[in-house]
């Protein structure tokens, strides 16, 4: 079972304690959750690449003019 | 002369490892906070992010924005109504040079105010400099109106922090 270290502050013990049921699914949600940012932000940027590559087509610069051009 | 700046608590996780280290009753006789964060993680690959909760609030009342960036590029990002937490910054993950660790600084100022409180955090990758690192700025905002009283610090992915990370709550008086 996870556990967490809990230090109290007044007399500075500190416990090792096992999570309840609610830290664990919070924990398992908290996972899901910045996979799916992970995702979320691969797919903005390869849309954004997509798009930028585009744009430079017609444009007819390759990536080495275009960062010359834009400094 | 008085002492201004002092260590409340530390801790350092031991050889089991943790999902979240916590400070509690937090006293209410400083000005601001300090967190100082030293952390390496079971996450696979080379970085964590590390996130905090005040007061156990599992709300949506965590908003920040970072600038972060690697060897080559930077990267700024925001999270707006955050349930989960706010950011603070890096630990190294399972696959970052053996022994090396992630360092952060938390500056929360005014922790006992009744209004919102805002956190600053820097972080920087330790990794020998021979793999991709990283290290970032963060500003941050809590929505609570309560004082804080317990700080909560975990990974953003659910992960655990490894044997040997440490963290330190100090409190800075303005007199």
């Amino acid at each position: 079972m996870p556990t967490k270290i809990v230090v109290d502050c007044s007399t500075g013990i500190a416990e090792e304690i096992e999570l309840t049921a609610e830290e664990v699914a919070e924990l398992e949600a908290s996972a899901a959750k910045a996979e799916a940012d992970r995702i979320a932000t691969e797919a903005e940027k390869a849309a954004k690449e997509a798009a930028r590559a585009d744009i430079l087509k017609k444009l007819g610069l390759t990536e080495e003019e275009a960062a010359v051009l834009l400094g | 002369m008085p002492t201004t700046y002092k260590a409340i608590a530390t801790v350092t996780v031991g050889a089991g490892g943790t999902s979240s280290i916590d400070f509690s009753a937090i006293p209410s006789t400083y000005t601001d906070l300090v967190l100082a964060i030293s952390a390496r993680t079971n996450k696979s690959g080379t970085s964590s992010d590390l996130y905090v909760q005040f007061n156990g609030v599992t709300t949506a009342t965590y908003s920040f924005r970072r600038l972060y960036g690697d060897s080559g590029n930077a990267v700024s990002d925001s999270l707006t109504n955050n349930a989960s937490g706010g950011f603070v910054g890096l630990a190294d993950g399972s696959t970052a040079t053996s022994s090396t660790f992630g360092n952060v600084s938390v500056y929360i100022p005014n922790y006992t105010g009744s209004n919102a409180k805002s956190w600053s955090a820097d972080a920087v990758m330790e990794n020998n400099a021979t793999t991709l690192t990283y290290l970032g700025i963060y500003a941050g905002l809590w929505s609570g109106t309560n004082a804080i009283t317990s700080i909560s610090i975990k990974e953003y992915n659910g992960n655990n922090f490894v044997q040997y990370t440490t963290a330190t709550l100090y409190g800075i008086k303005n007199s």
